[in-house]
C-alpha cells in the first residue's frame, strides 16, 4: 500500500494555491515546487468530460502526429514562379495570410499590399485603379495555407511571384513561398508604392532566376540542418534570422557566382541577400509548414498544425479536423516601436510566420536568441522562462532542435489544444508590427500570446468530432 | 519646443535596447518624442520619415549612435540625457537578476520535481477537485485546503484514492502532519508515536502541539476533513488514514479526532479497530456515551484530555499536570466584579474550541448563545451583537467572506474585544492564539494593545487566554505568552482550563 510508502520515504510536496504554505516546507527542507496555477479556458465542463473520456485515443493519434513532426525532413528542392507550382492558382487569385477574409474586412496592410499586387501583375496601373478592382468581386482571395503556402505580414501571393519550392522528403508534400523582400517600404508591410513594386520585380526578374540557378546546381538544400545551426547561433528563426540568413549565405554565394551569367547580377542578388537579416524567414516558414502539414488528416490528434493571422482574425487549424479554421480576433502585439510610432499606429498581429511558433520555432524558441530578449522584458531569464512555459502546451521535445542555454533540449514542439485549454496557456509569438494604414511599412516588432477564443472553439470543434 | 540632436561615436548597441530605452524616455515629462538608432542609412531614412532626421546626424555612420529629442524646454533635453546615460550605462553592465521558472500546472510541476508525492491544493473550489484528480492520476498522495467542493466530488476523489492507495486529505482539511513536515495550518511539534487521525483542523493542532509539550511526540497527522466522517461520505479516509497507522511501524498509540462521525461510521470505525495491537484513543467531541457503547477504544472527553492519555499510554507513565489555577485566583476575580458583570465571551479563532467550549458549559449555565448552536447553545439573533454567555466562532463564513481567516486576520476579533469590553454585562473574554504555520506571524502584537485598551475600558474584565503551539513554532510562543500577560491577561494552558476557570468566575 502506498500510504505505506509515503510514510516510510520522506514527502516531496506539489502546492497549487497559497505561497504561505511553502514556509513549512522551506523550513523542513522539504523539496516543493509552487505552481502558478489558474483555472482553464472557458469551455463547458461537459464538453470537457467528452474530450477526458477519448483520452487514450487521442494521446495515441497525438503521438502519430509527433512522429511526423519529428520525422519531417524538409528540403529546399527548387524555385518557380506561383502559377507554375501553386496549385489552382490563377491570374485573379490572391493568396493572403492568415484564416479566410473578405476585401471589405481586410485591415489597412494587406489592403495596401493587395493594391501592390495588382499594379505588380499589371491589373492594375494605380492604387486608385487597384482598390476598385479589388473591391469588385473579380479578384478571388485565398489563404496561403489552403494553396500549400505561406507568407510572411500581409502574406500576398500573386500569379507571377516565384515562390521557394520546399519538400518534406520523408513525405513527399511541398510547400511555397516567395522571397523576401527586406524591411523598411515592403509589400508584405501594406507598402505599395513605386519604389515597391519595382523591387518586386527586380526580384522576379534578376533574384530569381539567379538563386533558381543557383539552388539547381545543388539540387536541394537541407533546411533542417540550417535550422538547428540557426538556433545554436541566437536565431529562433521568426523575428531573429540573422545566423540562418548568414548560413544560407555561406552556402549559394559559390553556387551564385558559379551559375550566374551576370556578375553584376550576382554581386546584386549577394549584397541583397547580405543586407536582409530576414531573408531566412521565407524559408524558414515554408519548411516549418512542410513539417506540419505532413500531419494533417491525423484522425483524433488534437496538436495544432496552423497558427496564422489575417490582420483581423486570428486562426487555428487541428490536425484531427484540418479542413476547419477556428478564429478570434487578432490582438495588437506588445512591441518596441520605432522612432516616432506608438501602438496606436499598430495594427492587430498578421501574418502565417506564427507556423514557426507551431513548429516550436519562433516565441517557443525564444530561449535560443538571447540577443532579443529586449523584447520579452530585457533579461535572458525571462526569455528562457517563456521557452519554459511553453512545454506546458507542447506534447515533445524536439530531437533537432535544441536550445542551448537549456542544455541542449529539445524545443517545445506541437501544441496540444487540449492543454491550452486545460490550463489556460495560449501559445507565446514572436512577431513584426505593421501599420494600421496601408502604404506605410513596419512600425516595431515585438511578442503577444495568442487569443484564446481560437482555440475554446477549436477545443469544442474538435469535441463535437468524438463520440459521445 | 527644443529639438536636439547628439551623437555618441563608436559605440554599439543592438536597436531593440535602443527602442526600449527610446520609448522609457518618450514617456518622460514633457518630452515628445526620443529617437535612438544607430547611424546606419537604413536607420537614417526611418529618421527621415518621422522628421527627426537633424542636421547634426549629416556626418554620422553606423558606428555612431544617433540621439534625437524632441522636448519642451533645454532644461529637459538635458534630464533626458542624463536618465539615457544611466540607462545605457545599466544596459552595458547587464541584469546578473534571475528569475526562475515557477511550472503553471501539476504536470509542469512533475518534470521540475518528479519525485513529487503529495499535492497542497488550495485553489479555489470550484477548480480543486478536477486538479485533486489529476493528481491522484499521476500517483501523488493530496491534501485538499480548499473548501466548497462538492459531496459528490469528495465521494468520487476518496474512492479513487482507496482504489489506488493514496491519500485524500480534505476538502477542507487545514492541518496535516505528514513525516515530522507540518502541511497548511500545523504546529511544529515533536516527532514521536503517537499517530493521529483527524477529522477537525484546530483541534488536531491543540492535540499535537499538547502532546508535543507534555513530552509526546507525533509520529503522522493525518486529516480528513469534517465531512468524511459524515454518513455520505462513509469515513473513506478516516478508516483508510487508520488502516496506514495500524501498519506504520513508528506508530505505537493510534489517537482519533472528531466531531461525532455518523453511526455507520462509528460501526465501521469500531470494526476496523477490532483486534487492533495498538492501543487507541479516541475523542468524539460531544458524542452521548449510547452512541460509543462498546467502541474499542479509551473514550476522552475533551482535546486537553485526549492529548494527555495519549502522551501517558505512549510515555507508559501518568502525567502530573500543575494546575492553572486556584481558588485564591477565581476568589481574587470574582471580587472585583460589579454585580451586573454575569457573562462569558468567548470569541474563538478555532471552530473545534467553540464546540468544546459549549459542551463544558452547557451542563452548567443557562442562556449560552453563539453561532455553533445546538445542544445546549442557542442561536444568535444577531451574530455581531452578543447576549448573556456567547461563544462565537470567527472562522465561520459569515464572518470571512472577503477577508482572511481569523487565524491571519485579527482586525475582526480586535473590533468585537473593544465591543464586549464596553457591554457592562461582560465578565470574562476568552481568547485563543493559535500559533504554528500558516497563522499570524506575531500574534502578541496584534492583541496586547487590544487587551491593554479593553481593560482600560473596563478595569474590572478578566481576559482568559491560551496559546496553542509549541516553543519550536515560527512566532516565539513563550514571547506571546509573555506580552499577553503584561497586556493584562490570565494565561492557561488549554482551551478546557480556560472554559472551567471562566465558568467558575461567572458561576
Amino acid at each position: 500500500m502506498s500510504i505505506d510508502n509515503l510514510f516510510s520515504g520522506s514527502i516531496q510536496v506539489v502546492n497549487l494555491g497559497l505561497n504561505s504554505f511553502l514556509e513549512a516546507l522551506k523550513e523542513s527542507n522539504t523539496p516543493h515546487v509552487q505552481v502558478d496555477w489558474k483555472p482553464g479556458l472557458d469551455v463547458e465542463q461537459s464538453i470537457i468530460a467528452k474530450v477526458d473520456k477519448h483520452k487514450e485515443k487521442i494521446d495515441q493519434a497525438n503521438r502519430e502526429v509527433t512522429d511526423i513532426i519529428a520525422s519531417g525532413s524538409p528540403f529546399l528542392v527548387g524555385m518557380a514562379q506561383a502559377f507554375e507550382v501553386i496549385p489552382r492558382m490563377h491570374k485573379k487569385l490572391i493568396l493572403h495570410a492568415g484564416p479566410p477574409i473578405t476585401w471589405d474586412r481586410m485591415c489597412g496592410p494587406m489592403r495596401g499590399a493587395i493594391i501592390g499586387a495588382l499594379i505588380y501583375e499589371n491589373l492594375a496601373s494605380n492604387p486608385q485603379e487597384a482598390e476598385k478592382l479589388a473591391s469588385s468581386g473579380e479578384i478571388e482571395y485565398a489563404p496561403c495555407h489552403e494553396h500549400n503556402s505561406v507568407g510572411p505580414m500581409a502574406g500576398i501571393i500573386s500569379y507571377s511571384m516565384p515562390v521557394f519550392i520546399v519538400k518534406n522528403k520523408t513525405f513527399g508534400n511541398e510547400t511555397y513561398c516567395t522571397q523576401n523582400e527586406g524591411l523598411g517600404k515592403v509589400l508584405r508591410y501594406g507598402a505599395f508604392s513605386e519604389e515597391v513594386v519595382n523591387r518586386l520585380r527586380w526580384m522576379e526578374t534578376t533574384l530569381y532566376p539567379t538563386l533558381k540557378k543557383a539552388i539547381e546546381l545543388f539540387g536541394e538544400i537541407d533546411l533542417k540542418g540550417v535550422i538547428s545551426q540557426a538556433l545554436h547561433m541566437g536565431d529562433e528563426v521568426h523575428n531573429r534570422n540573422r545566423a540562418g540568413t548568414s548560413l544560407f549565405y555561406r552556402i549559394i554565394a559559390p553556387a551564385i557566382v558559379r551559375t550566374s551569367e551576370n556578375r553584376e547580377d550576382a554581386a546584386k542578388v549577394l549584397e541583397f541577400i547580405h543586407g536582409n537579416d530576414h531573408f531566412f524567414l521565407n524559408l524558414s516558414m515554408p519548411a516549418s509548414k512542410a513539417i506540419l502539414d505532413a500531419a494533417r488528416g491525423v484522425k483524433y490528434s488534437s496538436i495544432a498544425v496552423v497558427m496564422a493571422r489575417n490582420g483581423t482574425d486570428f486562426g487555428i487549424q487541428i490536425a484531427g479536423d484540418s479542413k476547419k479554421w477556428y478564429t478570434g480576433k487578432a490582438l495588437v502585439p506588445d512591441a518596441l516601436f520605432f522612432p516616432g510610432f506608438t501602438k496606436n499606429d499598430a495594427n492587430p498581429d498578421i501574418g502565417d510566420s506564427a507556423i514557426t511558433e507551431t513548429a516550436g520555432l519562433g516565441g517557443f524558441a525564444i530561449a535560443a536568441s538571447p540577443a532579443i530578449v529586449q523584447f520579452v522584458g530585457g533579461n535572458a531569464s525571462d526569455a528562457l522562462n517563456y521557452t519554459m512555459e511553453m512545454y506546458e502546451i507542447t506534447t515533445s521535445e524536439s530531437r533537432y532542435f535544441q536550445i542551448p542555454s537549456l542544455n541542449f533540449r529539445g524545443t517545445p514542439t506541437a501544441i496540444d489544444v487540449r492543454k491550452v485549454v486545460e490550463k489556460n496557456i495560449t501559445p507565446f509569438i514572436d512577431t513584426g508590427v505593421a501599420h494600421k494604414e496601408p502604404g506605410v511599412g513596419q512600425v516595431g516588432a515585438g511578442v503577444l500570446r495568442a487569443p484564446s477564443e481560437p482555440f475554446e472553439k477549436g477545443y469544442i470543434g474538435f469535441a463535437s468530432l468524438l463520440d459521445d | 519646443m527644443v529639438v536636439k540632436g547628439v551623437i555618441k561615436n563608436k559605440v554599439y548597441f543592438d536597436s531593440v535596447s535602443l527602442m526600449r530605452i527610446g520609448s522609457e524616455l518618450s514617456s518622460m515629462e514633457g518630452v515628445e518624442d526620443v529617437a535612438m538608432v544607430m547611424g546606419t542609412n537604413e536607420n537614417k531614412s526611418i529618421l527621415q520619415v518621422s522628421g527627426m532626421l537633424l542636421s547634426e546626424f549629416s556626418d554620422s555612420n553606423g558606428n555612431d549612435l544617433l540621439i534625437g529629442i524632441k522636448a519642451n524646454s533645454d532644461e529637459i533635453v538635458s534630464k533626458v540625457l542624463d536618465k539615457m546615460e544611466s540607462l545605457l550605462e545599466s544596459l552595458q553592465k547587464g541584469d546578473s537578476s534571475s528569475t526562475t521558472f515557477v511550472p503553471k500546472s501539476i504536470d509542469g510541476a512533475l518534470k521540475t520535481l518528479p519525485q513529487a508525492n503529495l499535492a497542497m491544493i488550495s485553489i479555489a473550489g470550484k477548480y480543486a477537485a478536477n486538479e485533486a484528480r489529476k493528481a491522484l492520476n499521476r500517483g501523488l498522495h493530496v491534501m485538499i485546503f480548499s473548501d466548497n467542493v462538492s459531496i459528490e466530488d469528495e465521494i468520487s476523489l476518496k474512492k479513487l484514492g482507496k482504489e489506488k492507495g493514496l491519500l485524500v486529505m480534505g476538502p477542507d482539511c487545514g492541518t496535516a502532519i505528514i513525516n515530522g513536515v507540518p502541511l497548511a495550518f500545523a504546529n511544529k511539534v515533536r516527532r514521536g508515536d503517537i499517530g493521529i487521525v483527524g477529522a477537525s483542523g484546530t483541534g488536531m493542532q491543540e492535540v499535537t502541539s499538547l502532546i508535543s509539550n507534555f513530552g509526546g511526540g507525533v509520529s503522522q497527522a493525518i486529516g480528513t476533513g469534517g465531512r468524511d466522517v459524515k454518513k455520505e461520505v462513509g469515513g473513506i479516509m478516516f478508516l483508510e488514514g487508520l488502516k496506514a497507522l495500524k501498519n506504520d511501524k513508528n506508530t505505537k498509540i493510534i489517537t482519533l479526532v472528531s466531531k461525532p462521525p455518523h453511526q455507520e461510521v462509528i460501526d465501521k470505525i469500531a470494526f476496523e479497530l477490532k483486534g487492533c495491537e495498538k492501543p487507541v484513543v479516541a475523542l468524539f467531541l460531544g458524542a452521548d456515551k449510547e452512541q460509543l457503547k462498546d467502541f474499542p477504544a479509551e473514550i476522552c472527553r475533551t482535546l486537553e484530555e485526549t492529548a494527555q492519555k495519549s502522551v501517558e499510554l505512549s510515555l507508559q507513565l501518568s502525567l502530573m499536570r500543575e494546575v492553572d489555577f486556584t481558588n485564591d485566583d477565581i476568589l481574587k476575580e470574582k471580587a472585583k466584579k460589579t454585580s451586573n458583570q454575569k457573562y462569558i465571551r468567548a470569541l474563538f479563532s478555532g471552530g473545534t474550541f467553540c464546540d468544546e467550549a459549549g459542551i463544558l458549559l452547557r451542563d452548567h449555565l443557562k442562556e449560552i448563545y453563539g453561532n455553533h448552536s445546538g445542544k445546549g447553545i442557542l442561536p444568535l439573533e444577531n451574530l455581531f451583537m452578543s447576549q448573556k454567555h456567547t461563544l462565537i466562532d470567527l472562522g465561520e463564513d459569515d464572518f470571512t467572506v472577503g477577508r482572511p481567516h481569523p487565524m491571519i486576520d485579527f482586525s475582526l476579533r480586535n473590533k468585537r474585544v473593544i465591543q464586549e469590553a464596553s457591554d457592562l454585562e461582560c465578565s470574562v473574554i476568552i481568547l485563543d492564539v493559535v500559533l504554528g504555520y500558516g497563522s499570524h506571524p506575531a500574534p502578541d502584537a496584534e492583541l496586547a494593545p487590544i487587551i491593554t485598551k479593553a481593560l482600560s475600558i473596563n478595569p474590572k474584565l478578566t481576559f482568559i487566554s491560551y496559546v496553542v503551539g509549541t516553543d519550536a513554532d515560527p512566532q516565539n510562543r513563550k514571547q506571546v505568552i509573555s506580552a499577553l500577560q503584561n497586556a493584562g491577561s490570565l494565561i492557561v494552558s488549554s482551551n478546557r482550563v480556560a472554559t472551567l476557570f471562566a465558568l467558575e468566575i461567572v458561576k
